[in-house]
């Protein structure tokens, strides 16, 4: 075993990505949304601490650290929205809020 | 020396407005009455002072600089000689007689403080224009007093028809200022000034007698006269001018503004005689419109349309002067019409309020008893239109007219003068007998209420009636110095002979008229109601169909147009790209649906394309 | 070490899988917890264990439990209601399509690469981790200080039960 090509690592984190983004555009319940928003941002930390590891350089994990902190902000926001979504609608259903049309 | 009086007669008329005008109705009919009438004495006045500081020379007055670019400075400047202080006494004299007449007629009437504003207005302007020393003065006079002219027309607007008269008066008097001003143009571009004095000396230098430059500049000059004196064939507004109130009808549109073009004429005398092709076109159109307008006051029922058309003819009687190169007759004509028109206004005015604002002839009559004053108003002021002669005014002035015309040999205009005084006879006797005497036509004229106050009603009158006779040919000084020779000067063979055929031809006229309407009348109503007769009439009653001509030649194609183009092409070509950006916008509109995840992958799709690209472009990836 | 990449990679793969198609609220919830910890696994493997550790507890730990107190707090079911078109294929298809595309489209820029990088395993410890992050990186902890501050004020004014927006609503409708 001569150890993991980086490309592997970064194939996994687009995987990912790319599931997060079919999640992000199928799914009409703002709950999966926002965690697929969730997986995506994973994959993106994912591929920062590959990079971090694959150059040996510790500026990638503390990229991952803003990833994360990031990721927290975005949680609290959008939980807080889809709990007013869901207090005015009574659903989670995103396209019941499309009143903004131009 | 005199400076100071002519500035003070024209500033006074413009103080009168500009009270009037700010008070905005505040002070009462009487106050603003007494501030008119006052501005327009006091002008009066100063205007007397200043004849009598004449010096007997012309003098000149620059005021300031008007406009300075380059070689072009006009100057608020005023060029005082006799013919100037002739209109100016004609303009304030007249005018303050008129303007206390008004007192009484307009008595009660809404709206006084604006009435007076716009006649001291009008006095102002027309000041100005006899007073200007450059053309471009004289133009801002022109089109102020056609301003007030409009305005006045229209003084009693709550009636749409009277609007519609001012509009009309208006308009083709514009016409006229058109030609008027690209005549200005053309003389200063020509001859570099627009000082009337510089014309007068520089035209003959450089001009060719009967050269195309001349012609050309004497022939707009002339459009610009034949719209504001009312003359073939822009005469069409001024019987629809009497729509105004009568102390407007003689002031404006009898006395002063009228004649303003045979002051143009008159003042540009030099322009002319280097065109005597369009001089003498002057004294046909004059002949044609005397001939034209004495024949529609034939067959007019309203008295003041009977004046207006009179007044027509009788400008033309001042355009046949001056084709005959008779400068100073037509002034003289020019004073003493100013005199008995007025007076023959007023007179109707007296008549129009003693009898409840009735002015049509077929309603009136049997009036001579209970209107005495008005009555020796309209005889008075009637003789001296027809010329009676010896005791009126009327008669030296068209004499004067008649014998040069003579003198000058040219026997078509002659003729159609004599024939012109011929039907004067007719259709003043027709005025007169139809108004006073006969059988009463309506309760408003069996029981007028006859004019009391002594100052507002009888003195304007009597005083405009002492004028109308022989006294107001007398105060006429006589302009020769300040003209070119007139044909008949120094010739005195066939004067008399003239004479003869003039008062023949007063007394073929009044002896006809007294014929047909006092013992035939019956057998004149009968022609006048069937066959021939009856279209002469209607054709006269419609003053030979020019209303109705330019109306099929001009308005209609007019409105033909505008109807065209309101639909037109070029308009939709403007519509287009409003209609591009509108279906883009429908277009664009239906993208922004809303939905998150639409959005969503719109933008997914764009990085798929470019991420693509990326992978597929040889050696795209680094 | 390389099998618990490959082996946690497919782990961390299917949960998510498992995460977008399903459709109880909790049990994607738990999915995604299941695909966090497996991804966190990967930085084991690649010799990143603070940031595995990080993972495990700022993710799984902190902002899972969030989710989870949101899905008990509203009391969300099972509810394919809204999502019952998206079952027919006419609607996931083309998003399916798009994503994979891009997934061919990233797979075959990398594949183009001529980086030949491999990790070996090698720790990067939480000390250098630190180091880097307290020396040239302080501007950004200060600005990440600052977003969570934002997105805590964010958060209590937007959440609260009686928002102000609502009683204007109200006060308009009155």
């Amino acid at each position: 075993m001569n150890g993991i090509p980086m490309e592997h690592g970064l194939i996994l984190a687009s995987v990912l990505f790319s599931l997060g983004l079919a999640g992000l555009m199928l799914r009409r319940n703002m709950l999966f949304v926002l965690m697929s928003l969730e997986v995506m941002l994973n994959s993106a930390a994912l591929a920062f601490v590959v990079g971090s590891t694959a150059w040996n350089q510790p500026d990638g994990q503390a990229m991952f650290l803003l990833v994360i902190t990031l990721a927290a902000a975005e949680a609290s926001v959008g939980l807080a929205l889809m709990i007013q979504l869901y207090q005015r609608f009574h659903s989670l259903n995103l396209d019941a809020a499309s009143r903004m049309r131009g | 020396m005199m400076a100071p009086a002519v500035v003070l007669s024209f500033l006074l008329p413009l103080a009168g407005t500009l009270l009037l005008a700010l008070s905005a109705g505040r002070l009462g009919a009487r106050t603003s009455a007494t501030i008119g009438v006052a501005s327009v004495g006091l002008a009066a006045l100063a205007t007397a002072w200043a004849v009598t500081l004449y010096p007997g020379s012309p003098e000149n007055v620059t005021l300031w600089t008007w406009i300075a670019v380059g070689d072009f400075r006009p100057t608020i400047g005023l060029a005082v000689d006799g013919l100037a202080l002739m209109m100016m006494s004609v303009i304030t004299g007249v005018g303050f007689l008129i303007h206390l007449f008004a007192a009484w007629y307009m008595k009660g009437e809404a709206g006084i403080a604006r009435f007076y504003a716009w006649m001291n207005l009008f006095v102002f302007s027309m000041l100005l224009l006899v007073l200007g020393d450059n053309l471009l003065l004289l133009f801002l006079g022109w089109e102020g007093v056609g301003l007030c002219s409009y305005l006045l027309i229209g003084y009693y607007y709550h009636n749409s028809a009277n609007g519609q008269a001012a509009f009309k008066a208006f308009i083709v008097t514009r016409i006229g200022d058109v030609f008027l001003a690209l005549g200005l143009f053309l003389i200063f571009r020509e001859l570099g000034t627009l000082d009337i004095g510089e014309i007068l000396v520089r035209a003959p230098q450089l001009w060719q007698e009967g050269s195309t430059t001349a012609n050309i500049a004497a022939l707009l000059v002339l459009g610009g006269a034949l719209g504001k004196s009312a003359q073939v064939p822009l005469h069409t507004w001024l019987p629809d001018a009497m729509a105004g109130p009568t102390p407007v009808s003689a002031l404006i549109h009898a006395a002063t503004m009228v004649t303003a073009g045979v002051y143009l004429i008159a003042r540009l005398n030099g322009l002319f005689l280097l065109a005597p092709d369009v001089l003498l076109l002057v004294g046909v159109i004059g002949a044609v419109s005397m001939l034209l307008a004495a024949f529609a006051a034939l067959a007019q029922t309203d008295i003041k349309r009977v004046l207006a058309y009179s007044t027509m003819s009788q400008i033309g009687y001042m355009f046949l002067a001056l084709g005959v190169g008779a400068f100073d007759a037509a002034i003289f004509h020019l004073v003493t019409h100013a005199f008995f028109k007025a007076l023959l206004f007023l007179s109707a005015g007296a008549v129009i309020i003693s009898c409840h604002h009735e002015q049509d002839m077929a309603r009136l009559g049997g009036l001579w008893r209970r209107l005495p004053v008005a009555y020796g108003g309209f005889l008075v002021g009637g003789s001296a239109l027809v010329a009676l002669p010896l005791v009126t005014a009327g008669f030296y002035s068209k004499d004067e007219i008649l014998w040069q015309a003579m003198a000058a040999g040219n026997n078509g205009l002659l003729l159609a003068g004599l024939l012109g005084a011929v039907l004067t006879g007719i259709y003043t006797v027709r005025l007169i007998l139809g108004t006073f005497h006969g059988e009463a036509g309506s309760d408003h004229s069996r029981h007028p209420e006859p004019g009391t106050n002594l100052i507002t009603h009888h003195l304007p009158l009597v005083v405009l009636a002492i004028l109308s006779t022989f006294i107001g040919a007398w105060l006429y000084p006589g302009l020769d110095r300040l003209f070119p020779s007139a044909p008949g000067e120094g010739v005195e063979e066939g004067h008399t002979l003239l004479q003869v055929l003039a008062i023949g031809a007063v007394v073929a006229g009044l002896a006809l008229a007294g014929w047909l309407f006092m013992m035939r009348r019956e057998w004149l109503q009968r022609q006048a109601s069937h066959g021939t007769g009856r279209r002469l009439w209607s054709v006269w009653h419609h003053a030979w169909g020019f209303d109705g001509l330019f109306d099929r030649l001009l308005v209609r194609p007019w409105q033909l147009m505008v109807n065209l183009l309101r639909h037109d092409l070029v308009n939709l070509a403007m519509n287009l790209p409003a209609l591009i950006a509108r279906v883009l916008n429908a277009g664009l509109v239906r993208t922004q649906n809303g939905r998150m995840r639409s959005y969503a992958t719109v933008m997914v799709l764009g990085v798929t394309v470019i991420l693509a690209v990326l992978a597929l472009a040889p050696g795209g990836a680094a | 070490m390389e099998l618990a990449f490959y082996l946690s990679g497919l782990v961390a793969v299917l949960a998510t899988i498992g995460v977008i198609t399903g459709t109880s609220p909790i049990h994607a919830v738990v999915y995604l917890i299941v695909s966090l910890i497996a991804v966190a696994l990967v930085f084991f493997a690649l010799g990143a264990p603070f940031a595995g550790a990080l993972e495990i507890i700022v993710y799984a730990g902190a902002i899972m439990v969030l989710f989870v107190f949101v899905v008990m707090m509203l009391n969300l079911r099972s509810d394919t209601r809204g999502d019952q078109p998206w079952l027919h294929p006419r609607h996931w298809l083309g998003p399916s399509l798009l994503a994979l595309v891009l997934l061919g489209a990233l797979v075959a820029l990398l594949a183009q690469g001529s980086v030949d990088r491999v990790i070996e395993g090698e720790l990067l410890t939480a000390r250098s981790v630190a180091l880097t992050l307290f020396g040239p990186w302080l501007m950004v902890v200060e600005l990440s200080a600052i977003l969570l501050l934002a997105a805590l004020v964010t958060a209590s004014h937007v959440g609260r039960r009686n928002n102000p927006v609502q009683n204007r609503n109200r006060g308009g409708n009155q």
